[in-house]
This record gives structure tokens, sequence and C-alpha cells, in this order.
């Protein structure tokens, strides 16, 4: 071992084009993308299209959130589309009275915001359970939930769509006070809290540590199991949020539509933004990042007369791109 | 045949990362003879039959195969001209068949498609002449580890090699296995074929091989005939001690013996598995034991048993006077131990975390209030620790990964410094590391000890077991078989003790 | 406790196939017309392309990767054989097997070449290929020409037997003689169960791989070509979560998503397990004795799946006890 004084890396000394890349792309991408937007596209710079682009963000963000503490952890969770899919079957069924005819109308939309997020959060923590203690591969212990999840949403309903209108509880989608939408502030808060929590507290420091080195991680004494529960479980409390703010948006809860695709959005979004997939980096506010970043780039196309699919063919680039710069940084 | 040599590797460089592995090693193989290849961990024995197979490409140097220049690159390669490897780890597939695992790559083929029945007859051919006649149809893993070894042996025996390169066969198998294995080997000699042969196991170095080359530090530093060398001098050669000179040379470890306190822990007759059979020692309170042994001789496993890493079969251990029996790692660390792992890439650092992060990952409990760590605990904690342990680094932010080895491994002693240990096991705490953090880190080993610390440091450097401990045990195949104290650690007695499993000095000592 | 263990292993193995029979049995005892041509036929013709798609998804599991792109792949290729179909059979087939083939190649480049993980990698062409699709087919489904008799590889029957259960039948021993009897299908295997090994031994794992991704994106391929022809039409929006059935279904047919296990024939069987439980739910229904929906069939797909997976994970730690 060569002993370097300054005790930087050989790579730090240099400025290295790569590596550059692999931390900072996807802020460069996002800038290069305002700046093209407000000299190309016309009235970008309104606040409509700011809200336009955040709410469509929104739900894979929250979702996103979720997804990076699982990938921090090494794992993955594919169930996270299903699990809204059950939340937001869940939720109309009680504030509809579906079940126990309706009261007051604020108690039954609370007790349906509850409960909806709470089964949501269960069967994440369902996944937890085979992941930690079955010692299931990840891809496969979440599949299980992904295949059964959407048709538990569908039994439940029958299939049915669920129309209502109830603004008590479509205030989660739909309300803007002071102009910002409702789902705006949640998805802020949602992302703030787990930034906050990534960084500030033992159970962040634990993620990273078990995605990072597991062995190394249970032999410092972190409950690796426990962690791994955990996340599982945060990721299903997310979707479970995202289900109830996509229904509240559309007025309607469609179990075979809600969530659908949901969950390689939120692995897109967290790759471009810098988490490695492999464990042990996370990055809260580089998954909002690459979110938007995934969504402007969706919303630069189509301003421009570029259609949808084509938009499809660029998202996959970026991918590969975002994750091959992301190995390319590492390698040096 | 020719009358040259079979295979000469001459001058052979090799570096990772810019990273000498290999400087200039030469290894020279005779037709039909044993040769046993030996030296100590991270010596360059596996690069350099690596670089052979064609796994890694060489950096300088030049090979000559049967008296032409031999250029492969890949094992695939090596194996069609003629070289056969047994690697340490048994690489093979545990899912597959037996017979699949002996003739991937070379399968019998009827009509373009594989020959299965020629195959299964061929499988059980090969390992009838080891006398084990097995059911070669079944997944290679529901075989014992011997089994397994024996079936990776046929694999490269039923590739017609002139080469049969066996790296450490020897380590999974009991008495009987091995003198099949020596049957097989001494078969392999009369019919023509070379073997290189890796083992720690001095005696079976005797038994069947021809001539030794030793390596120490990617050279080659000695080749011999085996008759022409006795144990003393080639566990000298491999540890770099030339024993005229003993005398007159210092470590970073000063100061004279201590005064012992405590006991603060105690195993007695531990066992497990293969690599542990009988292993007794204590550890008092200020001293430094030291676990010496050959490769392969059961320290790291002893100490894998003390922190709960594995679970003992036999045997006791206290602490502090009360049982000690961790069924996992947080048992051990709450009953006051901490543990520096062998493997700091894989058990020791978090890559992508800070230094300060690395640090404090034992400690989070105390840092923290109500879940949330505190960051000037933290920062204050690695202030401390990168001070007191001159610790290198831009600061307790950077990241732990861009430091040197020897930095990384002082932030992992302050990680467990930082729980307030009782007992700190050390296993190999300076390999790899460059010659002025190793004296600074064995020079913290011992200011540690002088603050009352117990500390069982496990090294497969003599002069460090030798001038750092106070108390040496050392270990031969799975057993404690000396115990040296005070002015009874000498070079000459240790080696005794891992050539010979005793040292004539030892009764005295402690008597 | 060997004895023990080999009963597992056989309920690992081949439970599936007794899951299959004993499916089949209920429903021969239970309904009128299950065993009957019309039902049976059906079946087979409507899963075919199913058990083509997991026919190379297996492949790809074996050496321990994953192809999510097989879905949105086998909508490519039935754009692509919709396109083609006026120019006849061939040329139809050819364009939907071509197009599935350059997406497989992509694939194992991008894990081969460029080392990202195949989770990522085909995650990545998943997306593209159904923007392709799209792009192809101008956002609509298109239909296929009826002159050039290409719909007969999706609705024609050769006898009685439906064309595309013989093709795929036809990929199956074709499938199951590659893996069992030739190098390269041992060498998949030896790749999964351990690559580093594989490579020691002197294997060509990355020629291989590749080779298990290319064989993937021309079977979804030729997926897509059926599809095409049984439906008329090129669907570019069909296939949404195609790879996460054909991965139950490899799965529950008995083989390791870690990779190094795993047997084309109970894949089949893990194929029609799945298909034949919708098919029994539906006769079920017809009874109108209980009114099961249809959605429970996911429901009922998912607890199987979660069943299999305890059980292999079970298996795993006893058989790591056993060593």
């Amino acid at each position: 071992m060569t002993e370097t004084l300054s005790g930087q890396s050989p790579a730090g000394r240099f400025f290295d084009p790569l590596d550059f890349l692999a931390r900072y792309g996807t802020v460069i991408a996002l800038a290069l993308l305002l700046v093209f937007n407000l000299i190309f596209t016309r009235n970008f710079a309104t606040l409509q299209t700011l809200n336009v682009n955040l709410t469509q963000v929104c739900t894979i963000v929250i979702v996103a959130v979720g997804m990076t503490m699982v990938i921090g952890t090494g794992g993955i969770d594919l169930s996270v589309g299903s699990i809204m899919a059950i939340s937001g079957a869940l939720a109309p069924m009680i504030f509809l009275g579906t079940i126990v005819p309706v009261g007051n109308i604020y108690l039954w939309v609370a007790a349906a915001i509850l409960i909806a997020v709470g089964a949501a959060t269960l069967l994440g923590l369902f996944n937890g359970w085979l992941v930690a203690y079955f010692r299931i591969q990840p891809i496969v212990a979440t599949l299980v939930l992904f295949i059964a999840g959407r048709g538990i949403a569908q039994v439940l309903t029958n299939g049915n769509l669920q129309v209502f209108r109830v603004p008590e509880f479509q205030w989660i989608g739909l309300g803007r006070p002071l102009g910002i939408p409702v789902q705006v502030i949640i998805m802020m808060a949602i992302v703030l809290l787990a930034a906050w929590c990534l960084r500030r507290t033992v159970f962040g420091r634990s993620i990273l540590a078990t995605g990072g080195n597991e062995r190394a991680a249970e032999l410092a004494g972190i409950p690796v199991n426990r962690v791994k529960l955990a996340v599982y479980a945060i990721s299903g409390f997310c979707a479970g949020i995202a289900g109830l703010v996509v229904v509240a948006i559309n007025s309607a809860s469609d179990a075979n539509l809600v969530g659908l695709g949901m969950e390689l959005d939120a692995i897109a979004a967290v790759a471009v933004g810098g988490t490695l997939l492999s464990g042990g980096k996370a990055t809260i506010i580089g998954t909002l990042l690459g979110a938007l970043t995934i969504q402007l780039v969706r919303y630069t196309l189509l301003a421009n007369g570029v259609p949808d699919a084509a938009a499809l063919v660029v998202k996959a680039a970026i991918i590969v791109l975002a994750v091959w710069l992301q190995q390319q940084g590492r390698a040096r | 045949m020719a009358d040259g040599p079979l295979l000469s590797m001459i001058g052979i460089e090799k570096r990772f990362a810019g990273i000498p592995a290999l400087a200039g090693a030469s290894l020279e193989i005779r037709s039909g003879e044993v040769h046993a290849l030996i030296g100590q961990n991270g010596a360059g024995k596996s690069t350099m039959i690596k670089v052979l197979t064609g796994y890694h490409k060489r950096d300088g140097g030049e090979v000559l195969f049967g008296g032409v220049p031999f250029e492969v690159n890949s094992p695939h390669q090596a194996q069609k001209s003629g070289i056969s490897t047994i690697y340490q780890e048994i690489n093979l597939v545990p899912f597959r068949s037996v017979t699949e695992n002996i003739c991937l790559g070379r399968e019998a083929r009827r009509f373009g498609m594989l020959d299965w029945s020629a195959m299964h007859a061929e499988a059980e051919r090969l390992l009838e002449a080891f006398g084990i006649n097995i059911n070669v149809r079944r997944p290679l893993m529901d075989f014992n580890t011997a089994t397994q070894q024996m079936v990776a042996i046929a694999r490269a025996i039923g590739f017609s090699a002139r080469l049969v390169i066996m790296d450490e066969p020897t380590s999974s198998l009991d008495e009987g296995e091995v003198a099949m294995l020596f049957k097989v080997i001494r078969r392999l000699k009369a019919d023509g074929v070379s073997v290189i042969f890796v083992s720690h196991k001095l005696d079976e170095l005797y038994e069947v091989c021809d001539r030794v080359t030793i390596m120490r530090d990617g050279r080659t530093v000695r080749t011999a005939d085996m008759d022409q060398i006795d144990k003393l001098e080639l566990v000298s050669a491999m540890l770099g001690r030339d024993l005229s000179k003993v005398e007159g040379h210092a470590t970073a470890f000063t100061g004279a013996t201590r005064e012992a306190g405590e006991t603060v822990f105690v195993a007695q007759h531990l066992a497990a598995a293969q690599a542990v059979q009988d292993v007794s020692f204590e550890v008092r309170r200020g001293e430094i034991v030291g676990f010496a042994g050959l490769l392969g001789a059961g320290r790291t496993e002893t100490a894998r048993l003390v922190f709960g890493m594995d679970q003992a079969r036999a045997g006791t251990m206290q602490v502090e006077g009360g049982p000690h029996v961790p069924q996992r790692p947080s048992d051990a660390i709450a009953a006051g131990m901490g543990f520096v792992t062998e493997d700091r890439k894989h058990e020791g650092i978090v890559p992508e975390l800070s230094v300060a992060e690395n640090m404090s990952l034992a400690l989070l409990p105390s840092i923290s209030r109500g879940g949330v760590v505190s960051e000037s605990k933290q920062r204050e904690l690695a202030e401390r620790f990168i001070k007191q342990l001159g610790i290198k680094c831009s600061g307790p932010n950077q990241k732990i990964r861009d430091l040197s080895g020897g930095n990384q491994q002082k932030v992992l002693l302050a990680r467990w410094l930082a729980t307030d240990p009782k007992l700190l096991i050390l296993d190999e705490p300076t390999r790899g590391i460059d010659v002025g953090a190793k004296g600074e880190i064995q020079r913290l080993i011992r200011q540690m000890a002088d603050r009352g610390l117990a500390v069982l440091m496990i090294s497969s450097e003599l002069e460090e077991v030798v001038e750092g401990a106070d108390r040496v045990f050392v270990l031969r195949e799975g057993r404690s078989v000396a115990e040296l104290d005070g002015d009874g650690i000498s070079e000459e007695r240790v080696l005794g003790a891992m050539a010979h499993g005793h040292s004539s000095e030892t009764e005295q000592v402690r008597a | 406790m060997k004895r023990k263990l080999d009963a597992r292993i056989l309920i690992g193995t081949y439970g599936v196939v007794l899951a299959l029979a004993l499916l089949i049995a209920f429903g021969w005892w239970r309904y009128e017309n299950f065993l009957g041509l019309f039902n049976v036929m059906s079946v087979l013709r409507y899963n075919s392309m199913f058990a083509l798609v997991a026919l190379g998804m297996c492949f790809v599991i074996m050496t321990g990767g994953i192809d999510l792109s097989v879905g949105s792949t086998a909508a490519l290729g039935s754009v692509a054989a919709a396109l083609a179909s006026p120019y006849g059979i061939l040329p139809g087939a050819a364009a939907g097997i071509g197009v599935g083939a350059v997406v497989g190649a992509l694939n194992g480049l991008l894990v081969t070449r460029l080392n990202i993980m195949p989770f990522i990698a085909t995650l990545a062409t998943m997306l593209a290929a159904s923007g392709s699709a799209l792009l192809l087919a101008n956002n609509q489904s298109v239909s296929v020409s009826y002159e050039s008799g290409f719909t007969s590889l999706g609705q024609g029957n050769l006898w009685v037997l439906p064309i595309p259960a013989l093709i795929a039948a036809g990929a199956y021993i074709i499938g199951s003689i590659v893996l069992n009897y030739t190098s390269a299908g041992r060498t998949i295997l030896a790749i999964g169960g351990n690559e580093e090994a594989s490579r020691l031994m002197g294997l060509r794992t990355d020629a291989i791989k590749f080779f298990t991704y290319l064989a993937s994106g021309g079977l979804a391929g030729l997926a897509g070509v059926i599809l095409a022809a049984q439906f008329g039409a090129g669907q570019p929006i069909e296939g949404v979560g195609w790879e996460l059935f054909a991965i139950a279904a490899v799965v529950v047919g008995g083989t390791l998503l870690t990779g190094g296990v795993g047997s084309v024939g109970t894949t089949l069987a893990g194929v029609l397990l799945l298909g034949i439980l919708f098919n029994v739910l539906n006769f079920e229904n017809g009874m109108g004795w209980i009114s099961l929906s249809a959605y429970w069939q996911s429901v009922i797909r998912g607890a199987f799946l979660l069943v299999v997976v305890i059980i292999q994970a079970r298996l795993m730690t006893s058989r790591r006890a056993a060593l």
C-alpha cells in the first residue's frame, strides 16, 4: 500500500471528467434543461409550468423516497405500484361507506387515510419480513406482492371504478393553500423528513452501513435485520400515501391502473439521482433531482413536439448513462 | 521430453493499482517433480499461480513452458496447454453434478451432443483412483468438503495435464484422505507429470515434495532440494528471519514487560469444525497476548469464536469470571469486546461512509439522543481520535475509501477504542500497511495496553509477535501447542513451536 | 438426514409437476368439459406466448441474471411482425424475431461489456423497446395482413394441434437439448452456480451470458409474432407485466433466481400451472355456484409464488447447514 500523505485519493488530485460527471451530472443536466427551456420553450417561466411539472412528479418522488431507503440497504421493492393500488382502493371504500355507513365525514376520511396507509405499511413490513428473516432475495420477495397486491385491490373493489366527490378527502390532491398544491407540500415534507433521517439519525446511518457493508455493520453491532424490516415498511408507507394522492387527484380509484409501472419510474429516479443501486450510498435530494430531471426531459421533448414514445427511449438512455457514469466514477 | 525444465518463470512482475504484488519472482519446475511453493500470506504465491494460468496478466518477466515462450490470456487456454489448477477455495459449482464439475470444459460428445454416459463413466474412473465411489450424478453440494476437494483434483488430473498446480489441497482433508492424495501425486509423478504443491503443513512437504521454492514480499527468496533444508530454515526463510542475526533490531513496540493485571478473558479447550481443535489461552488486563502460528493454524478461527461470529462446538469461555457464550457479535460487544478484522475490506470499512461515520459505527447509541446522531459529539470523537492516532485525512468528513490502508486501519482501531472495551482483538493489525504507519500502529497498541486494555493480537509477522507481545500462544494445526512469556519469548522458541509443535524450552518457561 | 433432504429436493424440483397434475385432476373431476379438446387446445394456444417468454427468461435467470425487457420486446416484435406480414409468413416471423434479437443483443452488450447490472440494463431496454414499438406503430395497433397466411402462426391448426403451441413445444425441445446436451447449456448453469469458479475453470462466461440475453430477446420477439398472428394485430402496448409473470413461472418451476439450478421442463410446468389456474377460475365462475372474480387469479398466483419461494429459502438454509 502506498501512503498518500495528503490523505487524498490519487484521483482526487487531478480533475477527472468522468468522476465529475458522476457526481454532478444530474444537477448539470437539470440546469442545462432549465436553460434550454427558458430560451426555447414558450411560456416556460410560469407558475403554471412549475405546478404542472411538480404535480406530475409528485407521486413518483413520494414512492422514490421509500425506494431510496430500500435501495440504500442493498434491496429493491417491486411491490410499490400494487401497494398504491391497495391503498387507493381501501380509502374510498371507507369514506364512501362501502364497509361501514358514513358518520361524521371528517372522522371517516381520517379513518380512511389512517387505515389505507396503515395497511400499506403492514404490507411493506411483510416484504421486509421475507427479506430479513427468510433471506429471500428482495427482487423475488417483493415480486410476490407485486403480483398478488394488484389482485387484492381488484378483489376488494371487484374491479369496479370507484368514483367519488368528497372534497374533504380530495383536498390532499386538489387543495392549494397559498397557491401551492397540497400534494407538493406532502412531497416536500416527506422528502425533507427522509433526507434529515438519512443524514442525521442512527437509523439513517444504519441503513447506509447495512447496504455499504453488511458484514461490517453486523460486526459493529448494528441490528441489520430490524433495519431491513423498517425500510420496507417505510417504502410501503410512502406507496400508501402516493396511492391516496393519485386517487384524490383523479376523483376516482381504478384498481387496475393506480400505480401501474410505478416501481420502474421510482427505480429510474433513484438511479438517475445518484443513489448506488448496490446499496451503501443514498441521497434523497438526489432522488428528487433525478425524478425532476426525468420529468423535465419528458416535458421538454413534449413541449417541443417530440412524441411521448420517443421520450421513453431517451429516458432509457438517461438511465443507462447515469448508471454507467456512476460506475466509471467509482472505478477510479 | 526435453532435458530442460518444464516450466521457467523468470523475473515475473505484477502490480495491482500500482502496488507491486510480484517484484521479480522466479520459479523453475522440472519434468516429473513435485515442487513445493511456500510463503506467508501476501508473499505472492497465489498471484504467481494466477499469472501462470493467465488469470492475471503479468507486467514483466518471462514464462517458458516446455522450452517455448508461454503466452496465455485465460485459464481456459492454460488448461488446453496442459496446465491444470486446483484452487485454494474449492472453485467448483456446488449445485451441479459431480460429473459436470469434473467434465465441464472438455465434455465428451457424440453426434455433437453431450454423451452423458461416457462422461459419468469418465468421472467414476477418475474418482476411483482416489478410492472414492460415489454417485456422480448427484450435485456436488451433497458431499463433504474432502470429497469436493477430491473432485477438484480429479477434474484437474482429467485434463491430461503436464503440470498440475495444487493450492493448499490438503487444508480440508483428513489423514487418510491426505494419504490417498499423496498416492495420486506419486502416480502423477511416475507418469512424468509435474506438480506445484502449495501448503503450510510442513510435514507434508517433506513427505511428498522433491524441491521447494520459498516466496516472500513478492520475490522468490530461495529454492532448495527438500532434503537439503530443515524445517527451521524453511520457516525462517518464509518469515524473513535470519537466525544468525536475531539480535539487534527493534520494532515500534518498546518498553519492558509489564506487570500483568487481573485476568480479563479465559478460553479453555475451544473447538469448532476442522480449523480449531483444542485451543486454550487467557488474556489479562494491560497485556498484549500474541497468537503465533502458520496460516491455517486456527488463529483467526479462534478469534471468531470469541467474538461470536461462529459458535464453538466444545470448550468454555469466561469474561471477568462470568460465562461468555456469544451467539452473535453484538453479544460480544455487550460483553466489552472489540474486533479489528483481518479482512479490512469485507468486514471492516463501510467504504461510502466518512471517517467520522465509520468511527462512530459501534458507538451510535451513546453519541445519539432520541435516535438522532449528535453531530457535535461525533465530530468531537472523530477529531479526538484523528489527533490521538495521527490519522492522515483531510478531515472527519472524508470518505474512508479514499484513505490509505494504514489510515483506514487506524480508523477501525478508533471505532473500537471509542467503545472503551475491556478486550480488543486485533487480527493482523498491520497487514498491507506501509512501514511508517505500521510502526505507529504498533506503538498505539502498546499505549492502549499500558492504559489497562487487554489485547489479543494475531500476527503472521514473527517480529511483531515476539517483540510486541507480553505473552505468546503458539497455535499449530488447530491446537495451542506452546505458551511463552517474558524472557521466554524468543524467535527460536516460537519458530520451533510452529515447526515442530513444541518448543524444547517451553516446559521450562511454564515451570 | 440425507434421505429426508432428498425428499425435500424432489418436492422443490418436481413439486410444480405434482401441483399441475393435482390441478388438472381437480378440473377433470369438477368440470365437464375441462379436458375437452376445445378447452385444452385453447389453453395451449393462449399460453404459448407466455411459454416462449418464460423459456428465454429461464435461460437468463439460470446464469444469475434477469431480463425485464421481454414484455415490451414482445410488443415491439408484434408490431414489426405485423408491419412485415404482407410479405408472407417467413418475413413476418423473421422481422419479429429479428427486432427481438436486437434488443436481446443490446441487453447482452450492456451486461457483459459495460458491466451494468442486468436489472437496470434490461429495465432501460424495456423502456426503449416500448417507446420504439409505439413509434413504429404510430401509437395504435397495426393490423396484420390476412392474405399472406401470417395469421396461421397464431390461429392455425396442424391436425387438431394449435400451431403456436407446436412452435412453443419445438422451442422447449430445442431449449432442453441445448441445456442438457451441449456444453453451452452446462456452462449456463455453471455460471449461475459460481461465476468466478466458472471463469477459473476456463469457461467462456461472457460469451455465454451474451447468448442467453440474445436468446431471451429472440424468443420474446417470437412471442410477439404469435401475439400479432393470434389477435390479428401488432400490439404496441401489450406485454405489460409479462416479464414478472415469466419470472414467477420460472421461480414456480423450481429455478433458483440466484442462478445455477434450473430446468426447462419444470419451467413449462410453471407456465401451465399459472395459466390453468386462470382457466379453473373461469370454469368455477361458469358453474355459478360461487362467484370468484377473475381478479382472484393474481392473488392466487402471488400466494403460490410465496409458498414456492419460502420452500426454496428453507431448502437452501437446510442444505447449507447440511454441508
